[in-house]
């Protein structure tokens, strides 16, 4: 048996890399150097932010603005100053974090916060051969997994769930849930006034019959020339809530089964004292853009509190004109952040009139805030766990003791008097497209489906590459690359418009298309299976991949709500469970804990190959009547996987 | 609860912890008022923990001054201050505590727990107490709940690999979220004196062993005069004898307390960071859980073990008071 001695001894000449400088990297970088580690290096990409001090607890008010990476070292530094701490501020997905450069390291421990980042290290643990520790945690539950390669699974052996989507047609014309209102103010309405114009965007719902519609909406939205800017955003609000509701509703086939929703024009829900009001307590100049508020300007003091629809009303229009007087320069450049006040204004009045006009709740600023920042909660008591466990498996995998490694899960109700769960891992997936040579299927019409949907719906979404290499036996079909010259350039463009069976070499029905993400030292096979017809709700990408397959779990909301019309492509979000750029670390997506009975999860009735599919699985509680349940552990394969000896 | 709103500044700084427990929960938390005993690395971490959650004040006692050993686990203290001029364990862990949010009222009491009087703890919502000894964890536990107001009383100590938590919310009543119901739901609580009179022949038998063992130490450490944690390997063979009798008092076979456990946490009499992170954070969040009335709390020890990696729960209580 191991004693604290011999942990010392494993400990000291141990080179370890950190990736994520947040909420559980602050912890695990304490732990790490009380723990007696000397040789730590860290990388984060992020700048400190106010709503990061409530538990990343190496930083203070004066830091906000800095690099994580940075001012951890030397806050740790403070109380350990003898250890040598090597930060880097930047992206781990940067080339010069290569194999090499992974090779370097005993072990690799990650605190992060996106699916893509974790998939990008899991594979250069792989290919580089080092033992990761990999964590997450939301709110009160979190986990703690050991990936050893050849002895345990990858990070990725478990399909992750998908992020979830939603019809185009449920978030432009027919929303029944207040998330749906805030993706089409976010992703559409935001996008369209102040992000990048040329970006496609599904906006404007079209009338059954007028063809020319897109030609008059193009400048809808275009502010005319000395258009007075209470007017501009009085016209974009009477046409974004009521026109286009109008329109929508003319198409009585829609309605049939629905609610009919309320068009909504300024003139009927302001009158014009309060327009006047609007801007009116505007006060002292703000210094920074992030600080510019319409919430100040109109004297709303409680991000908490419902407002009404008025009083959202003038936050759209109030928040729509800062934006032009105050940050006209960002003006086509800005994208979504949950960190810009003004925009999280805008976006949820914007969410929440629409909401109005179609009978759904309203909510808070707060609460809106939260679901387009796709916010994950978080608190310093669980990182802290989180990071403690962390550092004990670490020492195990430094002295190669793998029998002793575990995963562990922190539970918010107790398992068997277990609030903290240890299992043992499992062995590495035999199907797993990332840790094993087994080539993928995807099922495809090969007729109708281009190369670029292959590569954005396949490559990207679902094999994680970033920066893709497609080729069918040494013929290139296909690179991303900054090397690449110009003829190079518009030969690959000319292909990801062509079908699949157009293709220089043509991909049909049996062939074996590979693809490649040097950066991630990543190489798959997909071999392909023709099949003619899809499933438009079912299977809205038009095609299907088998072998290791995306977790088809969506939690609480499974049923699609696409009416049937125009659902053939799903509109992506940021909204999903497990996603990029949540701020925080993780929502832990391979734990599913819930303290009622779950009903086994829906299979799409086309996905025949069953072997793959997660199940879930009871777990006794002698105490209470409680049943946690995991998927990660409860693979209907469970039984054929074996326990590591 | 009555309304004063959270500021700016705490919706701002508290956003994230909003999201898990609700405004009404943080506005509990910054009206509570904790005091701690013994500046432990568990501790240390117990305490920033809950200075960043944001309660109302913290009151840190412990007048020992630095020593190696209290340095190993507790990141409070910087090492060019531990050749303090004068300055106890908890005037150094207060100044650093401080930083961490500004929010949050941080202070140091002199003296004695024993010598303080019960309007003294009435001051408080939550008491701590770490590196006590058992006479004086069992006297705690009776001031505080002597008191008309409940305060919550927790000890915890961590040895080797190993961690321990005691919990005494006497009557307590909270409100239990599963999906969309509400349950209100209520506990009683034994005090530290009941809990570890509880005779072990009438414990269950999977009861962790930790507990057995702690306490062998435990009343080694009581007989012997000894300060909480100064047992050693070299009294192995002396606590062996204090286990036998122990045993043999209790009426249980000798296999209750495996001697190769014993032997353990005396050789690591020190503690481990990472268990004191485990540690300091499963108390944190049940203080939170506490002061806002909100989650299962847990009744009434906790026990980690690094070396199976179990995070346990035992319920220590007398089936039947009466014998």
């Amino acid at each position: 048996m191991a004693s604290l001695l011999q942990y010392h001894d494993a400990i000291k000449g141990a080179k370890v890399l950190m990736v994520g400088a947040g909420g559980i990297g602050c912890e695990l970088l304490k732990t790490l150097a009380l723990s007696g580690f000397q040789d730590i290096h860290i990388i984060d990409m992020d700048t400190i932010e106010v709503s990061n001090l409530n538990r990343q607890f190496l930083f203070r008010q004066s830091h906000v603005g800095q690099s994580k990476a940075k001012v951890a070292r030397d806050a740790v530094l403070r109380f350990r100053p003898h250890i040598n701490i090597t930060p880097y501020h930047a992206n781990v997905k940067d080339s010069s974090f290569n194999v090499e450069f992974f090779k370097e390291y005993d072990v690799v421990l990650n605190g992060l916060d996106n699916l893509d980042a974790r998939r990008h290290v899991n594979r250069l643990c792989l290919a580089a051969e080092v033992p990761l520790v990999e964590s997450g945690t939301t709110g009160f539950l979190g986990q703690v997994t050991v990936h050893v390669k050849g002895k345990t699974e990858c990070y990725e052996c478990q399909p992750k769930p998908a992020p979830k989507t939603y019809p185009v047609c449920t978030i432009t014309s027919t929303p029944s849930k207040f998330v749906h209102c805030i993706v089409w103010a976010k992703d559409l309405l935001f996008a369209k006034l102040f992000g990048d114009k040329n970006q496609e965007n599904d906006l404007n719902v079209h009338a059954n019959d007028s063809a020319n519609a897109s030609e008059q909406t193009q400048d809808v939205f275009e502010r005319r020339k000395d258009e007075d800017i209470e007017q501009y955003g009085r016209r974009i609000y009477d046409h974004v809530f009521g026109y286009n509701i109008e329109v929508a509703l003319s198409n009585e086939e829609t309605w049939k089964n629905r609610n009919r929703p309320r068009p909504m024009y300024t003139r009927d829900i302001l009158h014009d004292n309060s327009i006047e009001q609007n801007g009116n307590v505007v006060k002292g100049g703000p210094t920074d853009g992030l600080s510019v508020s319409a919430m100040t300007s109109l004297g709303l003091k409680n991000p908490q509190d419902v407002w009404s629809l008025v009083e959202n009303s003038r936050i759209f229009l109030e928040s729509l004109k800062l934006f032009f007087v105050k940050r006209e320069k960002e003006i086509g450049s800005l994208t979504f952040d949950k960190d810009d006040q003004l925009a999280v204004e805008f976006v949820s009045a914007a969410a929440n009139i629409r909401a109005a006009s179609f009978g759904i709740p309203l909510h808070s600023l707060f609460e809106a805030k939260g679901i387009a920042g796709n916010i994950v909660h978080a608190v310093a008591t669980t990182n802290a766990v989180i990071a403690g466990l962390i550092v004990i498996e670490a020492i195990k995998v430094l002295r190669k003791d793998a029998e002793s490694y575990r995963m562990t899960y922190c539970l918010e109700h107790p398992s068997r008097k277990m609030l903290l769960m240890p299992v043992e891992p499992f062995e590495p997936n035999k199907s797993c497209c990332v840790c094993s040579d087994t080539p993928l299927t995807l099922e495809v019409n090969t007729q109708r489906s281009k190369l670029r949907d292959f590569v954005e719906k396949i490559v990207k979404a679902k094999l994680g590459m970033n920066s893709p290499i497609i080729m069918i036996g040494s013929v290139l079909l296909y690179e991303v690359g900054d090397d690449l010259d110009e003829g190079m350039i518009a030969n690959y463009n000319a292909n990801l418009e062509k079908m699949l069976c157009e293709l220089p070499t043509p991909v049909t029905g049996g062939t074996m298309i590979s693809v490649e993400d040097l950066r991630q030292e990543f190489t798959c096979n997909v071999y392909i299976k023709h099949r003619e017809v899809f499933d438009e709700e079912k299977e809205p990408d038009g095609m299907v991949l088998f072998g290791w397959t995306q977790a088809p779990i969506e939690k609480n909301d499974n049923k699609a709500n696409g009416n049937g019309e125009t659902a053939s492509n799903a509109l992506s979000t940021e909204l999903s469970e497990v996603q990029k750029d949540a701020e925080v670390e993780e929502i832990s997506e391979d734990t599913e804990i819930i303290g009622k009975k779950r009903k086994l999860p829906e299979m799409p009735s086309s996905v025949k190959d069953s072997s793959n599919q997660k199940d879930v699985q009871k777990i006794d509680d002698d105490d209470e009547d409680d049943l946690v349940m995991f998927d990660h552990l409860d693979d209907a394969n469970m039984v054929k996987k074996k326990r590591l000896q | 609860m009555d309304g004063e709103e959270l500021t700016e500044q705490e919706t701002a700084l508290y956003d994230r912890q909003i999201r898990v427990w609700g405004a009404d929960a943080q506005r509990r938390l910054s009206k509570s008022h904790v005091l701690v005993h013994g500046m432990a690395g568990s501790v240390a971490e117990f305490c920033k923990n809950i200075v960043l959650a944001g309660v109302g004040s913290l009151t840190l006692v412990d007048d020992r001054p630095v020593t190696e050993g209290a340095l190993t686990a507790n990141f409070l203290i910087l090492p060019d201050e531990s050749v303090s001029n004068g300055k106890s364990l908890a005037d150094l862990c207060r100044d650093s505590l401080k930083e961490f949010n500004p929010m949050v009222r941080v202070s140091v009491e002199k003296g004695d727990l024993l010598s303080f009087g019960e309007e003294f703890y009435d001051k408080f919502d939550v008491v701590v107490v770490s590196c006590c000894p058992l006479a004086t964890k069992k006297l705690i536990n009776e001031k505080c709940r002597k008191l008309s107001k409940r305060v919550a009383f927790y000890t915890v100590d961590c040895r080797d690999l190993c961690g321990e938590i005691f919990v005494d919310l006497q009557k307590y009543k909270y409100t239990k979220k599963k999906l969309d119901e509400t349950t209100e739901c209520e506990l009683q609580y034994p005090s530290f004196q009941e809990a570890v009179s509880v005779p072990w022949s009438m414990l269950p038998r999977k009861v962790s062993k930790l507990y057995f063992a702690l306490r062998v130490i435990e009343k080694f450490e009581e007989v012997e005069g000894r300060n909480p944690g100064d047992t050693y390997i070299e009294d192995l063979a002396a606590v062996l004898q204090m286990k036998k009798e122990l045993c043999e008092a209790q009426s249980v076979s000798e296999s209750h307390v495996p001697n190769a456990l014993l032997e353990r946490l005396l050789m690591g009499a020190r503690e481990f960071p990472p268990v004191c992170a485990v540690i300091g954070g499963i108390l944190g969040q049940e203080v939170i859980k506490a002061i806002s009335g909100k989650g299962d709390p847990l009744k009434n020890f906790f026990f980690f073990d690094a070396m199976d990696g179990k995070g346990i729960i035992e319920d220590i209580v007398n089936p039947n008071p009466e014998k």
